[in-house]
C-alpha cells in the first residue's frame, strides 16, 4: 500500500523542481535550440531552392551559349560564303580584264606588225626603185662602151644587192 | 581471457554469498529488501559503510524542524527516536514518549499521525541532480547552437539533436496539427525529465523516482493541467454534447466522458509508476533468487537474466518516455483540435465540406 501512496514530500519536491526545470529549459534551452534549428531548416530550404534556381539558370544560359554559338556558326559559313563568292567574282573579272588586255594586246601587237610590214615593203619598193634606178644608170652608163663589159657589170652589181 | 572470467565470477558468487551469510541472522526476506530497494529512504545507501545521511525537513506542531536523517541512527545503525520523532518504516512520526509512532484513532482504525515531511529523501536527491543534468546538458547544447549558429552541430549538440527533432517531428507535429509549437518544450522536458530519471534508477544504488507514484501523479497532473489550460470548445463540446449521440443516450455520455478526462493521466501515472517499478522488482528478484535457493549454481544464471533484463530495461527507459510524451501529446491534439469532421488533424488540407461540396458527408 505504501508503493501507491505518494508522499507529500515528493509531491512538493517533485512540483518545484519540474516547474523550474520546465521554465530554465523552456527559456534558455528549447527556445534558442528550436529557433536555431528552424533557422537552419530554413536556411537549407534557401540553400536548396537556390542550387535549384542555379541549376535552372545554368541549363538556360547553356542554352543561350549553344544559341549563341550556332549563332555564331552560321555567322561564319555565311561570311565564308560571301568571301567566296567574293574571290569568284574577283578572279572572274581579273581573269575577264586579263582575257580582255590580252587579247587588246595581240591586236595592238598585230596592228604593229601590219604597220611594220607596211613600212618595211614601202622601203622595199623605195629600194627597190633606187636600186634599179641605180642598176639602170650604170648600165646606161657602160652600155654604150662594151656589150660584154655591161653584162658583167650588172651582175656585179646583182651579186652586191642582197635584197632584204 | 574466459577462464580468467570463469574464476572471477566465482570469486565473486563466493565473497557475496558468504557476505550474505555472514549477516544471516534471521532468514532472507526478497520482498523486505525489494520493498526497500524501489521505496523511498532519508539516507543513500550506495553500499555498506558509504551511507550518505541526507537532510529531514519536517513542518508540524513544533514548526519548522530540519536536522540530518543520521540522528536516527545510533553507532550500531540501530533505528532510534530524535528530537520527539521516530522512524518507522521509512516514514517519521512523532514519539509517543516511548520511542514509538503516537497514534490517533480515526473511524475506528489505528493511525500513526507525523509531521509534514519535506525532507530531501533519497528520490528528492536524485529528482535534483537529475535537474542539474537535464539544464547542465541542454544548456550547454543551446550555448552551442549560439556558438556554432549556422554551421553543423557536433559531439553533444549531435546526438540529441535527432532526439530533439524527433519529439518535434514525430510526436508533436503529426498528434498535435498545427498548433503543435507551444506544447513542444512541454513535451521535450517530459521526454528528458522521464528518459534521465529512468536511466538514473537503472545505475546500482540509483533512486526509483520514476517508479514513485507521486512523481508520476505529478507528471500525469501537469498534462492534464496542459490539455484543460489549453482546450477549445470542441473540445468541451464533444464531452457534453457528443456529435452523432441521440440526447437520453447523453445522460450516460456525459458522465462518461467527465471521467475519461481524469482516467487518461490516470493512465499516464500508473503506466510510467508501474512500468519502471516492475523492471526493478524484476532485476531484484532474480538476485534475491541466489539468496533464496542459497546456490553459486543459480549465481551465473540470476545475473544473465539480471543483465538481459538490464538491457529490456535500458529500452523501457526510452519506450515509457516516448509512450508519456506520445499521449500526452495526443492528448494536447484533443484539446486543441478544429472539429470540422475532415481527417485532416487541423491543417485544413483534408476534403472540406465548405470548399467541395460534392465531397460533403
Amino acid at each position: 500500500m505504501d508503493l501507491v501512496t505518494p508522499g507529500i514530500g515528493l509531491i512538493f519536491w517533485q512540483t518545484i523542481t519540474f516547474l523550474i526545470v520546465l521554465f530554465l529549459l523552456s527559456k534558455f534551452a528549447w527556445k534558442p535550440i528550436m529557433s536555431s534549428l528552424r533557422e537552419r531548416e530554413s536556411s537549407i530550404e534557401n540553400a536548396l531552392s537556390m542550387a535549384e534556381k542555379a541549376k535552372l539558370e545554368m541549363q538556360e544560359l547553356k542554352a543561350g551559349n549553344e544559341k549563341l554559338l550556332a549563332e555564331a556558326r552560321a555567322e561564319r559559313d555565311r561570311i565564308l560564303k560571301d568571301a567566296s563568292a567574293a574571290s569568284n567574282q574577283m578572279i572572274e573579272e581579273a581573269k575577264a580584264k586579263a582575257a580582255d588586255e590580252s587579247a587588246r594586246m595581240v591586236a595592238a601587237a598585230r596592228e604593229a606588225v601590219a604597220n611594220e610590214k607596211r613600212a618595211a615593203l614601202t622601203e622595199i619598193k623605195n629600194l627597190a626603185g633606187s636600186l634599179s634606178v641605180e642598176i639602170a644608170e650604170q648600165l646606161l652608163k657602160r652600155e654604150l662602151s662594151d656589150a660584154t663589159a655591161q653584162k658583167q657589170l650588172v651582175n656585179d652589181y646583182m651579186k652586191e644587192v642582197t635584197l632584204n | 581471457m574466459k577462464k580468467l572470467f570463469a574464476l572471477l565470477l566465482v570469486v565473486f558468487s563466493f565473497t557475496s554469498f558468504a557476505s550474505a551469510a555472514a549477516e544471516e541472522g534471521e532468514p532472507f526476506n526478497p520482498g523486505e529488501m525489494i520493498t526497500h530497494h524501489i521505496g523511498d529512504d532519508y539516507t543513500w545507501h550506495f553500499a555498506d559503510g558509504l551511507v550518505l545521511n541526507l537532510p529531514v525537513i519536517l513542518y508540524g506542531e513544533k514548526g519548522l524542524d530540519v536536522f540530518s536523517a543520521g540522528n536516527f541512527y545510533n553507532e550500531n545503525h540501530d533505528v532510534v527516536p530524535y528530537n520527539g520523532y521516530v522512524m518507522e518504516h521509512g516514514h517519521i512520526y512523532y514519539d509517543n514518549g516511548q520511542g514509538h509512532p503516537r497514534t490517533e484513532t480515526v473511524d475506528g482504525k489505528e493511525k500513526h499521525v507525523g509531521p509534514l515531511d519535506f525532507s530531501i529523501t533519497k528520490n528528492v536527491a536524485s529528482l535534483l541532480i537529475s535537474a542539474v543534468l537535464l539544464l547542465g546538458i541542454f544548456f550547454t547544447i543551446a550555448g552551442r547552437y549560439k556558438k556554432t549558429h549556422g554551421r553543423a552541430p557536433y559531439g553533444i549538440q549531435s546526438f540529441f539533436e535527432p532526439i530533439i527533432i524527433f519529439v518535434r517531428d514525430e510526436i508533436a507535429k503529426p498528434n498535435i496539427g498545427p498548433k503543435y509549437e507551444r506544447f513542444v518544450p512541454y513535451l521535450l522536458t517530459i521526454f528528458f525529465f522521464i528518459w534521465f530519471n529512468n536511466l538514473l534508477g537503472l545505475i546500482p544504488g540509483g533512486a526509483n523516482l520514476t517508479g514513485n507514484i507521486a512523481v508520476t501523479m505529478m507528471l500525469a497532473l501537469f498534462t492534464l493541467i496542459v490539455t484543460l489550460a489549453s482546450s477549445n470548445k470542441n473540445y468541451w463540446a464533444h464531452i457534453f454534447k457528443t456529435p452523432g449521440v441521440p440526447i437520453p443516450l447523453l445522460i450516460i455520455m456525459i458522465p462518461i466522458e467527465l471521467v475519461g478526462i481524469l482516467t487518461k493521466p490516470f493512465s499516464l501515472m500508473v503506466r510510467l509508476f508501474a512500468n519502471i517499478t516492475a523492471g526493478h522488482i524484476i532485476i531484484l528478484s532474480l538476485f534475491s533468487l541466489i539468496f533464496i535457493f542459497e546456490s553459486i549454481a543459480v549465481g551465473p544464471i540470476s545475473v544473465a537474466f539480471a543483465i538481459f533484463m538490464n538491457f529490456l530495461e535500458l529500452f523501457v527507459a526510452l519506450l515509457q518516455a516516448y509512450v508519456f510524451t506520445l499521449l500526452s501529446a495526443m492528448y494536447f491534439g484533443g484539446a486543441v483540435e478544429e472539429h470540422d469532421h475532415v481527417e485532416d488533424m487541423g491543417f485544413g488540407d483534408g476534403a472540406h465540406a465548405l470548399t467541395t461540396p460534392v465531397a460533403a458527408h
